[in-house]
């Protein structure tokens, strides 16, 4: 019984760690970014749902979700236009960039919203769960791995079926050859880091129901979402999926069997990625191409 | 590459530059007090309010004509919720604003780390939070909660209630460590089982799997150590797990009132709390605290135990400096002993031997509206006891 | 520094003037640091020499990351070992009765770890600080460099191992000192701690290793092996088909700077009195790292430069206004890596360059151009963006 509680846990923490990094397998997996302010995306999200509670009461979890998307991808549209898109080419760059803009929009929330944390309601109908012969699964537990799924869903739709979406794909594996072919390579830019850094947002809501709201949310989540993208092989979608459940099932498991186990899941989950890595050093699935290097 | 010259030149020069800059403080007609908190980083959603607390208490003692005739000037530095800092910005304080006295930190790693330089400068800190005790500095006061008058009257509570088994949460750090050794030898002694002992990284949100082997173990109550950010994260995923107070109560001692604003207390209600102070306390000078509190930071803002503690800090401080007539270190050492104020939380005396006050205990419920209700009190404030020599099971322990 | 050795077909005069500007930068550096003690309080001058400790790792860092294209983000583990090494020796040297350390009194600990005995003998823990490590940079550099990760990849792997590490360590409170660290730290092998005379002593060892560590590199960076560091960061599969192994000579470029970086945590203890998790974290990591992104990681004088003024600054802008300073300091973050991405070095060979200087300066042609560095890094080099060639003129 244990076990089968524990198999429902690591998938629902599977389905947080999916969330947090679906927006990078945009901006990290296909820009190359390493965007530091990523979980700063993720606050603003969170804060989101926060400032429109006292609008639109306690049902604000779910009007905020395409505010928060919109919400974060303009921060994400704004940190693009005027610094990110000087550094295309030096992903590592990027790093120490963003890492500025992090701490400023820390001190910004900081300043705004007070630094201690502030309270989102949960809606009436997320309260409770759903017994499943004696596994108890809440319901925001239910809506997190929904949501997760459904993201996943809309971005595959995106790049497979949509025009915008090839075309997205089609800079990301090859500008120079989608630029000559007449894409407009920079308004894809901009695309794709609205919707990875509106993904963010998205996440930063789903985490209200489960977690504290404050000025460092997202320092709690923004290395493990990068774990879970080079786990899972950059820019994959399939890859990112399989290792955010992978590594949230293995996390339960750890913990659960081991005394005092939380720190000692933390480490185990590091050392199996670098061990994975060892395997597969692109990850788990990998664009193949003749390029050498 | 000469350019990288000119900024070691800077960063030399400007040093250079800096002493002549901040020395002169000595005997102007100000008294510079140094206040060291995180305003940055994971500590601050907690230190920031004790900050705030102290600035009262401050402009209280200034608009009442001061100190010995002069006003007090607060020095505020971030400590950054990093440990080398609070040391640094400490001996900056001491050395280079020559302040009088500090009052600060939060962590018991900042603690830690602070005590060294007070010691060998023979400058004095005021620390405002309940620790873990087995700690008397001569040139710190602890104005906070030590164990024998917030964790042992919390388990006298527990046991008093008939709770046979506990379940032990932590945050991996000092203090719930040094706390659990406590608790495991009070239980050992009074009959009570330890069902599991938790601990998770700070700062960890996840506690499903924390929650499922409450489940699975079925304490009569769980006793809560977690820090900060990792209580908004359990108590949501307890509540959200189905597991009630009425099912599962807890005793938290580091849940205060803004912390139950961050959980929202409709995941907490119900709960149980261990303090010396609530923002319900009842009495005039209470009422008096937060009526200042809240004329001066907004009247949505609550006021809780360290908040408290770091206001009494201040007020202790600058009564101990009218009775030494002097603010110099030692004199105002010698004057603090048996110096007793009406605070907030009713009488408190420095215990001129350990640096410690005595406090009364308080165990309280936490209400839906987030407010926390007394429902137990120690009658009249404890002596503290920071080594537990007055407790035979606890013996062993330090 | 003397670059124009071994660059050709420069001017005599230039060549000449540019090998006699390495030596007085370097001896006017030196002076200065030599004096600093004459000029600054005590309280100061703990500061530059902690400043000093985090320039030792940036040394390392540029070559690294400036000579070798290796981003590391967890150098603060290097950092931390050293720094244990060392502390552990000075816990044991000042250990209370019954030979424990503080804090495993108060951890409930009765009898000394067999972990920390050998750390009693002063030999065994100085070749600690430096071999600990240097073993594992070269474990973990041989496990990943061989399957060729990368760029992008090394980055966060080793921003994992930070974190990972930080976890270890904060659980094993017993052994560790958990997130409290070791603290409390009296002397120095003879130094009392607390002596502004005696501090002044240790003060001039920082230097004096941070003079040493700085000389050995700059002599690596200029040998054959730096030279082939740099062709491995800039095109490592070429490197590979002339018959070298760029695994191993990144290996042995990490593994020194990991050596470096654990002098500077065992140094770090004395001279700032504690050791936690918290300096050798993710975010102590970026710090170490930002330093040098700061000066210049191309050139080793920038690197020391930059890691001097960026903690200059956080301590002044800190003391300044303890409440916006986050800002000043995210700010400068961003306007340095927006307007000045090769740090203030390039900043300064631009300005030399305008001037109409014939000389070009070390690290010879790649570095010259600022989009150099990460083309081997890049993870999605498969596709060469052109956008750095297009936006040239940015930053140029």
């Amino acid at each position: 019984m244990a076990t089968l509680n524990q198999l429902v846990i690591g998938a629902s923490i599977g389905a947080v760690l999916l969330l947090i990094a679906l927006g990078l397998t945009f901006t990290f997996g296909q820009m190359g970014v390493i965007n530091m302010a990523h979980g700063e995306f993720i606050m603003a999200g969170a804060y989101t749902a926060y400032l429109l509670q006292p609008l639109v009461g306690s049902q604000s979890v779910l009007v905020a979700l395409p505010i928060a998307f919109g919400v974060a991808g303009l921060l994400g549209l704004i940190l693009e236009r005027l610094a990110i898109r000087h550094f295309y080419g030096r992903p590592l760059d990027t790093l120490l960039l963003t890492w500025g803009i992090s701490l400023i929009l820390q001190q910004v929330a900081r300043d705004i919203f007070g630094a201690p944390n502030v309270q989102v309601r949960a809606p009436g109908w997320l309260t409770g769960g759903l017994d499943l012969g004696g596994v108890r699964l809440p319901y925001n537990r239910i809506f997190i791995m929904l949501l997760a799924v459904g993201c996943v869903l809309a971005i595959w739709v995106y790049l497979t079926r949509l025009k915008h979406g090839r075309r997205m794909r089609a800079v990301m594996q090859n500008r120079q050859l989608a630029a000559a072919s007449g894409v407009a390579t920079e308004r894809v830019d901009q695309l794709t880091f609205f919707i990875g850094s509106g993904l963010a947002g998205v996440a930063g809501v789903a985490l209200t129901l489960i977690g504290p709201v404050g000025p460092t949310l997202g320092t709690n989540y923004i290395v493990d979402a990068f774990l879970v993208v080079v786990a899972g092989g950059l820019g994959q979608l399939r890859g990112a999926v399989i290792a955010a459940f992978a590594l949230g099932i293995l996390n339960s498991f750890v913990e659960f069997w081991v005394d005092n186990g939380a720190s000692f899941a933390k480490v185990v989950v590091f050392a199996v990625i670098i061990g994975f890595l060892q395997l597969r050093p692109q990850g788990m699935f990998v664009v193949r191409t003749r390029a050498l290097s | 590459m000469l350019a990288a010259a000119a900024a070691v030149l800077l960063a030399t020069g400007g040093c250079a530059k800096d002493p002549t800059a901040a020395s002169g403080a000595g005997g102007g007609d100000t008294i510079k007090v140094g206040i060291l908190h995180s305003l940055s980083g994971t500590m601050a959603i907690s230190e920031v309010t004790v900050r705030d607390a102290e600035l009262l208490a401050i402009e209280e003692i200034n608009a009442a004509g001061g100190l010995l005739g002069k006003q007090i000037e607060p020095v505020v530095e971030d400590g950054a919720s990093d440990w080398p800092t609070f040391a640094e910005k400490a001996q900056k304080l001491i050395s280079a604003d020559r302040v009088a006295t500090v009052f600060g930190g939060w962590t018991s790693a900042s603690r830690k780390a602070m005590l060294p330089v007070f010691e060998r400068n023979k400058a004095l800190l005021w620390y405002p939070v309940q620790y873990e005790g087995l700690e008397s500095s001569p040139y710190i006061f602890y104005t906070g909660a030590t164990t024998n008058q917030q964790i042992v009257p919390g388990l006298d509570y527990l046991k008093q209630q008939g709770a046979k088994s506990l379940f032990l949460v932590g945050s991996d750090y000092v203090f719930p460590r040094t706390a659990n050794k406590i608790i495991k030898a009070y239980a050992a002694a009074n009959g009570m089982t330890i069902l599991g002992e938790e601990y998770t990284p700070l700062g960890h949100t996840e506690y499903s799997t924390v929650v499922n082997k409450l489940q699975q173990a079925q304490p009569d109550a769980v006793f809560n150590t977690l820090n900060g950010d990792s209580n908004v994260a359990f108590f949501k995923q307890l509540r959200s797990s189905g597991i009630t107070a009425e099912l599962m109560p807890t005793v938290s001692v580091s849940v205060a009132e803004e912390e139950v604003v961050g959980i929202g207390p409709e995941n907490v209600a119900g709960h149980l709390v261990a303090w010396n102070y609530y923002q319900t306390t009842t009495g005039a000078r209470n009422d008096a605290f937060v009526k200042a509190f809240k004329a001066k930071y907004g009247t949505t803002k609550v006021t809780s135990d360290p908040m408290e503690a770091g206001y009494n800090a201040v007020h202790l401080w600058a009564a101990a400096v009218r009775k030494a007539g002097t603010v110099e270190v030692e004199a105002v050492k010698k004057a603090a002993g048996g110096i007793t104020l009406e605070a907030p939380e009713g009488t408190v005396i420095i215990d001129g031997e350990n640096q410690h006050v005595y406090k009364t205990a308080r165990i309280g419920l936490v209400q839906p509206d987030g407010q926390i209700k007394e429902v137990w009190n120690s009658g009249q404030p404890i002596k503290p006891d920071p080594y537990l020599k007055g407790y035979p099971w606890a013996t062993g322990l330090s | 520094m003397s670059a124009a050795v071994d660059v050709p077909g420069k001017g005599a005069g230039a060549a000449r003037r540019w090998r006699l500007a390495g030596p007085a930068l370097f001896t006017g550096a030196a002076v200065l640091l030599l004096i600093a003690p004459a000029v600054l309080s005590p309280f100061r001058l703990d500061l530059l020499g902690k400043y000093l400790c985090f320039a030792i790792v940036a040394v390392g860092i540029g070559l690294a990351w400036g000579r070798g294209g290796m981003l590391t983000l967890g150098q603060g583990v290097f950092f931390g070992l050293g720094g244990y090494a060392m502390g552990m020796h000075l816990k044991l040297r000042e250990a209370g009765p019954g030979g424990l350390p503080d804090f495993m009194v108060w951890s409930g600990v009765e009898s000394l770890p067999a972990l920390w005995r050998p750390f009693a003998n002063p030999v065994f823990a100085l070749a600690m600080v430096v071999l600990l490590p240097v073993t594992v940079a070269v474990l973990l550099g041989l496990l990943v460099f061989r399957q060729r990760v990368r760029g992008a990849y090394f980055a966060v792997l080793s921003q994992a191992l930070a974190a990972a590490f930080v976890i270890l360590l904060v659980g094993q409170q017993g052994l560790t000192g958990g997130t409290n660290g070791l603290t409390n730290f009296q002397t120095f092998f003879g130094l009392d701690l607390y002596q502004p005379g005696d501090k002044r002593i240790l003060y001039l060892v920082v230097a004096g290793v941070l003079g040493v560590v700085f000389l050995v590199a700059w002599q690596l960076a200029r040998s054959r092996f730096g030279q082939l560091l740099v062709a491995v960061r800039d095109g490592e599969d070429r490197v590979r088909f002339l018959g070298y192994d760029p695994a191993v000579v990144k290996t042995i470029a990490f593994a020194v700077s990991a050596g470096m970086a654990g002098i500077a945590g065992a140094l770090f203890v004395p001279m700032v009195g504690l050791l936690s998790p918290a300096n050798l974290g993710i975010v102590a990591s970026l710090e170490l790292l930002i330093g040098v992104a700061v000066g210049g990681r191309f050139s080793l004088a920038g690197a020391v430069g930059g890691a001097l003024l960026v903690n200059y600054a956080k301590t002044i802008f800190s003391e300044q206004s303890a409440d916006n300073w986050v800002y000043l300091q995210g700010a400068m973050f961003v306007v340095v890596m927006l307007w000045a991405p090769r740090g203030l070095a390039g900043v300064f060979t631009d300005v030399r360059a305008a001037l109409g200087h014939r000389w070009r300066p070390r690290p010879a042609p790649a570095a010259t151009r600022p989009t150099d560095a990460t083309p081997a890094a890049d993870p999605s080099a498969t596709d060469p963006p052109p956008a750095g060639a297009q936006r040239e003129e940015v930053r140029a």
